[in-house]
């Protein structure tokens, strides 16, 4: 699928991340292959945004490595991984100027921006939207401009957060579309989410998060039917144990 | 009243080469000081907004505290470098337009730092993770921020021009009101007041209110084209 080495597995090690002395992540252990796609599960304040945030480089962990198989995360100087965040992040200008943006930003040659953008937005049926102003799209439609901007770097790998949590179904059943032209096209997924039947339908392998640290991890068919831990039990039952 | 229109007109439509002279200089030392402010507050209020250092805070409030100096002390103190006997002595500028642009300078610099470090640390607030996530730093990020702020930017340097061209202490101290040649339209209009032409000053007056509206409707005009492309 793609013609150059890729930044994966991704592997990290023990990631631990305090602030103010309270320890908020403690000893994470998380692989990524190349092409799969996880659904990082749990609680608000269980540390999935943090772990997103860790493996994306955005905060530095306390202890502990995140390592590329090809010890950079960059190749022929660009960054390979890009990150949605919850609420996205739409500059002041129209949706493809953002992707245009994104793309001069992570340092693609200027020659190729204008049609790289447009083809980033024609790729999920967005092209309709390339001269609307971003800040006024809705909610839906904002999550998907982010997605296909951070698609357009052409990452190895997209974390994403919590990417239909303020969704209605429609608009989650066009983000999960996207997940599948991305999962086509070889880009590994890690995305947080609160949605259990969203994890069950697109995710190849699932973490359960508890209080800073993974309590269960593996295939999501198996996790999802038979959960071990009995916090994760809990969680995928719909208790509130914590 | 009647009087001041008339003479306002007289003075507008009968294209004395004097008095188009006073308000030539009157909008090259204002536009000047604010087009030098832009250059250095713009990014530097930018980089402010963006930066941590020992004694950040301290400089933000100098900063805005400077938005407050009384134009006749920024004169004076320009006055006081440019002087023969000054640190700026031997430039030789004291009383020619150059000192008066340096003067307005000083006024409207803060002014622009200041505003521009609020807009920018309010979008950073906003747009920190995803430029960092994009790799985008320093200089790069500072133009995004100033681009994408354009609209709140182009009111701060309207607020710079206000400044610059409403005051008449600084430039008279460094200008010296020379006829024909540092005599804007603000030492025209004291100094046609204490001579008791008070038409003349009130028409000076109405013309000078008049560029200031024209100019802010200029600046309205661009941002209302921006529009619809932010929010």
């Amino acid at each position: 699928m793609r013609d150059r080495p890729s930044i994966l597995p991704l592997a990290a090690y023990g990631l631990r991340f305090e602030m103010a002395g309270i320890r908020l992540i403690d000893g994470v252990d998380l692989a990524v292959g190349s092409g799969e796609c996880v659904a990082l599960l749990g609680p608000n304040g269980s540390g999935k945004t943090l772990t997103l945030r860790l493996l994306h480089g955005l905060d530095v962990p306390t202890s502990g490595t995140v390592r590329w198989a090809t010890g950079s995360d960059k190749v022929a100087g660009r960054k390979r991984h890009a990150m949605v965040f919850q609420k996205p992040v739409m500059l002041r200008r129209t949706a493809i100027a953002n992707v245009r943006h994104a793309l001069d930003a992570a340092g693609f040659p200027r020659a190729e921006i204008t049609e790289r953008a447009a083809a980033a937005l024609a790729r999920f049926g967005l092209q309709d939207l390339a001269a609307r102003p971003a800040r006024v799209l809705s909610g839906g439609e904002q999550h998907r401009l982010a997605i296909a901007r951070a698609a357009a770097l052409e990452p190895d790998i997209l974390f994403m957060d919590e990417p239909t949590a303020a969704l209605d179904p429609s608009a989650t059943r066009q983000i999960e579309a996207m997940f599948a032209e991305l999962k086509r096209v070889g880009i590994a997924l890690v995305f947080s989410t609160h949605d259990i039947g969203q994890a069950r339908r697109v995710a190849d392998r699932v973490a359960i998060f508890g209080k800073g640290r993974i309590v269960e991890e593996g295939p999501a068919e198996e996790i999802l039917a038979a959960p071990q831990t009995g916090e994760a039990r809990a969680f995928i039952a719909g208790d509130l144990p914590w | 009243m009647d009087g001041a229109f008339a003479q306002a007109f007289k003075l507008i439509l009968g294209l004395d080469a004097e008095f188009l002279g006073i308000v030539g200089l009157s909008l090259w030392v204002t536009l000047s000081a604010v087009a030098i402010s832009a250059a250095i507050g713009l990014p530097l209020g930018a980089l402010l907004a963006v930066c941590r250092f020992p004694g950040r805070g301290a400089l933000i409030v100098s900063v805005n505290a400077l938005m407050g100096l009384p134009p006749v002390v920024a004169g004076l103190l320009v006055y006081l470098a440019l002087s023969r006997a000054g640190p700026a002595g031997f430039l030789g500028i004291l009383f020619t337009p150059a000192a008066m642009i340096v003067a307005q300078t000083i006024l409207v610099l803060p002014i622009v730092i200041a505003l521009t470090r609020q807009v920018a640390e309010d979008m950073w607030a906003e747009y920190g993770d995803h430029l960092a996530s994009l790799g985008q730093t320093g200089r790069a990020a500072i133009s995004t921020l100033l681009y994408d702020g354009r609209l709140a930017l182009a009111v701060t340097l309207l607020a710079g021009f206000g400044r610059a061209a409403a005051e008449v202490g600084a430039v008279m101290i460094v200008g010296g009101n020379i006829a024909g040649y540092t005599r804007t339209m603000t030492t025209a209009i004291a100094l046609e007041t204490s001579k008791g032409d008070l038409a003349l000053a009130l028409g000076l007056g109405i013309v000078l209110l008049a560029l200031t509206l024209s100019i802010n409707m200029i600046v309205f005009g661009a941002t209302r084209l921006w529009h619809h492309q932010l929010r």
